[in-house]
C-alpha cells in the first residue's frame, strides 16, 4: 500500500529530486532567499541546541559526578558509582523498569485497541457522535489536579465509588486500590488506558474519515464483510496514523509520570523510571549525580524504539 | 512541617504548583535543571545590602490557611517598618529551596531547625544571627537555642512555634472502655490487644504519604537506642547495618498487627478520621492532627500520652519539629530584617501567631500562656520536661535519605515486616557520599 502513504512518500520523494540536483536548486535562491532560509533553519537549530542538546550532554556528563548542586567547587568524579547504586543498590530501579514494560504493552495491547474500537464505533454516523467524542477525549485535556481528584474520589477506600458500588465501603473488606502493591498498578493503568484511549480515538477518527469511501465501496461489491473490509482494507491504508500511534504509544508509555505521581508521589508498587528521575533531580532529596544517570538510563531505553523507528523511516527513503 | 502531599485542604494547589517545575524538569532534562542555580549564583553578590529605609522582603512558606492568618497577624503585631511578604507554597518551596536560596531570595525566608538548617548555614548561605540571638535568647530554653545553632556554634534560626509528637486518642472512648495511656511497649501492645478484642483499629497507621511512618521509627528508635543514636544515625555517623537498627524494627514489629491494615493507601487525614469517629483507639502524629477536628465536642474530647518509653531513657526525648525563620545572605545587612526577626523571636510576635492558629505551641518561654487550653498546658508540659527535642526524621537526616531511602523502606516494611538493613547502609553511603 506504498500509493496509499501520501505525505510521507512525497516529501521523500521530494528530498530526493533535491539531493540529486543540489546545484540547480541552489542557484534558484537569490542572496534574500538564502538569509531567511539560513535563519529559519538555524534559529530552530539553536533553540533546539540550547534546550535539548546541552542538558542532555550535561545529563550524560553530570552522571558521572558527584555534586551536591550548590558551587562548583563541591563537583567530584564519582565513575560509574551511580550507575553501581542503581543498578545494584537501589531497590526501586528494577521494579520501575518492570513497571515501564508493563505499561507500554498494556497500552499497546488494552488501551490503544479500546481506542480504535472507539472510533470505528464512532465513525458509524450514529446520533450524537460528537458528544461522545467529547466526552472520550475530554480526559485528554483535563488537568493533572482535576485527574487526581476524580480518581480519588473513585478508588478511595473510604469513600470511594468503587468501593461503595461493590457494596464494601466502610467494612474491613474495602479494597484499598492505592495502597495495596499489587492492585495499585492495574488501578493505574486503567486510568492511564482512560486518558490513552481518548487520545488514540480522535487520532483514528480523523484516519477514519481521510480514507476514499470508493474503497469500502469496492471492497463490499467483491463482497467482503464488515470485518474484511476493515481489517484487509480500512486499517492497512490507515498505515500513517497506525505508524503515529505506534510512536505515541511507545512515547506515553515511558514517560508515564503524571498519575502515578498523584496517586502516592510514585511509590509502593507505582515505581516509574520517570518519576525517579524527579525524585533525584527536583526538590530537596536532590542527588544531581543518581538522577542524572537515571535520566541517562531513561534516555537509553527512549532510544531503542526511536532508533527502530528512525531506521525504518529512513529505509524506505533509501 | 511537611504538609499534606496529597488531597488535603493545602495538598491540591500545591500539585497545580509542582506540576509546573515538574514540567519544566521533563523539557528541560537534568541537564538544564542542574544549571539553572549555576546561573542564577553567578549574579548573586551584586544583589547584596538588602533593601534600605526599614522594608524587610519576607518568603513565606506559610501556605495554609489557618498559619498564612498566623503569619499575617505576627506581621502586623509588628509595626515597626513595612514588610513585604511573598507567601509561596509550602511544598513548593521547600522542593526548591535550592535554587531560592541561591538566586535572588527575600531577606528573611521560612524554614525548619535541624540538619537542613545546618546544611544551609555550612554552605554560606544563611545570614548569622548571634547578635539578634543576644537579645532574644533570653526567652528561649537551651535547647531551643541548641536548636537554632549551626555546627559553627553560631545562630541561624528564631523558632516561632512547635509541634509535639504524640499519641492522641478519645478521652470519651477511652473512659467508656477503661483504657489507661500505657507507660511501657508492654502495657501498650497489651492495651492495643485489648482494643483489637474490642473491635477497634488500636493504632491507626496512615503511611500513604510516606512520611508519617518516620515518627514511629524515631520514637522506637530514640526509646530503643537514646536520643544521641537518633542524631548518629541520621548524621550517617553511625551504620545502619549493625543490630541497634534491626532492634528498633523487632520493636516495631510487635505494633504491626495493631496498626491499621492498609496503612499504605491512606492518607494522615484518614486517620484523623477515623481517631475522631472513635473507630480507632489511638493515633501517633504531631499535635497539628487537632486542625482536622472541626468539631468543637471532639476536639476538647482529644487527648494525648507521650510513647512509652521501652529501653533506655524513659520518655525524656520529644520528637517536636520547630519552625522558624532565618535570614539569607542577602538579607544579612539589612538592619531591618533583623529587627523583624528579633520582634518575632520575642513573646509579643508569638502570642499574635498563637492568637490565630492554636494547634501549635509558643517556643519564648515568658510569653503569655494565659490563653493555652488544659491540653495546650499538657502539650508544653512534655517539652518543659523533656531533656531532648528531635526534629523529624526528615529534618534531622539528609533530605535524599529520608526521602528516596526511607519512604519506601519503611514502607516495605509495612507491607511485610521486613527491612534489609545492608541495603540501607549501601544507599545512605551512596547518598551521604554524594553531599
Amino acid at each position: 500500500m506504498t500509493a496509499e502513504a501520501p505525505a510521507l512518500a512525497q516529501a521523500s520523494g521530494v528530498a530526493r529530486r533535491v539531493s540529486r540536483r543540489p546545484r540547480l536548486r541552489f542557484t534558484l535562491l537569490n542572496r534574500r532567499d538564502k538569509v531567511v532560509l539560513t535563519l529559519m533553519v538555524a534559529i530552530p537549530t539553536l533553540i533546539q541546541l540550547v534546550l535539548v542538546w546541552i542538558p542532555t550532554v550535561l545529563s550524560v556528563l553530570l552522571s558521572f559526578v558527584r555534586w551536591n548542586g550548590l558551587a562548583f567547587s563541591d563537583l567530584r568524579p564519582a565513575g560509574i558509582a551511580n550507575y553501581e547504586y542503581i543498578f545494584s543498590t537501589y531497590p526501586s530501579f528494577w521494579p520501575a523498569l518492570q513497571h515501564n514494560l508493563l505499561w507500554l504493552v498494556f497500552l499497546a495491547v488494552i488501551a490503544t485497541p479500546i481506542g480504535l474500537l472507539l472510533a470505528i464505533l464512532l465513525d458509524q454516523n450514529i446520533r450524537g457522535s460528537r458528544i461522545y467524542q467529547s466526552i472520550f477525549f475530554s480526559p485528554v485535556m483535563l488537568s493533572l489536579v482535576l485527574i487526581g481528584v476524580i480518581w480519588q474520589l473513585f478508588y478511595s477506600q473510604n469513600n470511594g465509588l468503587l468501593n461503595f458500588l461493590l457494596g464494601t465501603s466502610g467494612t474491613p473488606q474495602a479494597v484499598d486500590w492505592f495502597g495495596n502493591p499489587n492492585l495499585n498498578i492495574w488501578a493505574a493503568l486503567i486510568a492511564a488506558t482512560w486518558r490513552h484511549a481518548g487520545y488514540v480515538m480522535i487520532l483514528y477518527l480523523a484516519g477514519l474519515k481521510g480514507v476514499d469511501p470508493s474503497l469500502r465501496e469496492a471492497a463490499s461489491l467483491d463482497g467482503a464483510n464488515f470485518f474484511q473490509t476493515f481489517f484487509r482494507v480500512v486499517f492497512p491504508v490507515m498505515r500513517p496514523i497506525n505508524i503515529v500511534i505506534v510512536v505515541i504509544t511507545i512515547i506515553e508509555s515511558l514517560r508515564a509520570f503524571d498519575i502515578v505521581y498523584i496517586i502516592n508521589g510514585s511509590k509502593n508498587g507505582l515505581e516509574l523510571i520517570s518519576a525517579l528521575v524527579i525524585q533525584f533531580l527536583v526538590g530537596e532529596a536532590q542527588v544531581i549525580g543518581i538522577g542524572s544517570a537515571l535520566a541517562v538510563v531513561l534516555l537509553v531505553v527512549s532510544l531503542v524504539p526511536i532508533v527502530i523507528y528512525l531506521s525504518r523511516i529512513f529505509k524506505k527513503e533509501a | 512541617m511537611m504538609s499534606p502531599r496529597s488531597y488535603g485542604a493545602g495538598g491540591v494547589p500545591a500539585m497545580a504548583i509542582r506540576r509546573r517545575t515538574m514540567l519544566k524538569g521533563m523539557v528541560g532534562g537534568a541537564g538544564a535543571l542542574a544549571g539553572l542555580p549555576l546561573l542564577s549564583a553567578c549574579g548573586d553578590d551584586s544583589g547584596g545590602g538588602g533593601s534600605a529605609g526599614g522594608t524587610v522582603s519576607f518568603g513565606s512558606n506559610w501556605s495554609d490557611e489557618v498559619p498564612k492568618k498566623g503569619i499575617q497577624a505576627m506581621m502586623d503585631a509588628y509595626g515597626k517598618g513595612k514588610v513585604d511578604i511573598n507567601t509561596v507554597d509550602h511544598n513548593s518551596f521547600q522542593e526548591n529551596i535550592n535554587n531560592y536560596l541561591q538566586g535572588g531570595p527575600d531577606d528573611v525566608f521560612g524554614w525548619f531547625a535541624g540538619y537542613r538548617m545546618q546544611f544551609f548555614a555550612e554552605q554560606g548561605l544563611i545570614g548569622d544571627i548571634s547578635d539578634v540571638w543576644s537579645d532574644i535568647g533570653g526567652g528561649f530554653s537551651d535547647a531551643m537555642k541548641q536548636q537554632s545553632t549551626g555546627k559553627d556554634g553560631k545562630q541561624y534560626f528564631v523558632p516561632i512555634y512547635y509541634y509535639p509528637w504524640a499519641v492522641f486518642y478519645r478521652k470519651s472512648v477511652w473512659q467508656e472502655k477503661g483504657y489507661e495511656p500505657p507507660a511501657t511497649m508492654d502495657d501498650f501492645t497489651k492495651l492495643a490487644g485489648q482494643m483489637k478484642k474490642d473491635g477497634l483499629t488500636p493504632i491507626a497507621f496512615c503511611d500513604s504519604d510516606g512520611w508519617p511512618a518516620m515518627g514511629t521509627f524515631d520514637y522506637i528508635n530514640m526509646r530503643t537506642n537514646g536520643y544521641q543514636f537518633h542524631m548518629d544515625l541520621t548524621a550517617h555517623k553511625e551504620s545502619w547495618d549493625q543490630k541497634k537498627v534491626k532492634d528498633v524494627f523487632d520493636n516495631w514489629k510487635q505494633l504491626l498487627p495493631y496498626q491499621s491494615p492498609d496503612a499504605l493507601g491512606l492518607t494522615w487525614q484518614e486517620g484523623a478520621q477515623a481517631l475522631g469517629t472513635g473507630k480507632a483507639g489511638m493515633y501517633l502524629l504531631g499535635s497539628f492532627v487537632t486542625r482536622q477536628f472541626t468539631d468543637p465536642a471532639v476536639l476538647a474530647d482529644i487527648d494525648f500520652f507521650p510513647f512509652p518509653e521501652i529501653a533506655v531513657e524513659g520518655t525524656d526525648s520529644v520528637e517536636a519539629p520547630i519552625d522558624g525563620l532565618m535570614l539569607t545572605k542577602k538579607g544579612g545587612d539589612n538592619q531591618a530584617a533583623r529587627d523583624f526577626l528579633a520582634f518575632m523571636g520575642s513573646a509579643a510576635g508569638q502570642e499574635a501567631y498563637f492568637s490565630v492558629d492554636t494547634s501549635n505551641l509558643m517556643t519564648v518561654k515568658d510569653a503569655d500562656t494565659s490563653s493555652y487550653t488544659d491540653f495546650n498546658k499538657k502539650l508544653a508540659g512534655v517539652i518543659t520536661d523533656a531533656k531532648h527535642i528531635s526534629q523529624f526524621f526528615d529534618r534531622d537526616a539528609l533530605p535524599a535519605m529520608a526521602n528516596n531511602v526511607m519512604i519506601p523502606a519503611l514502607q516495605s516494611f509495612l507491607k511485610d515486616g521486613t527491612v534489609d538493613t545492608a541495603n540501607l547502609e549501601a544507599q545512605a553511603k551512596a547518598l551521604y557520599a554524594a553531599q
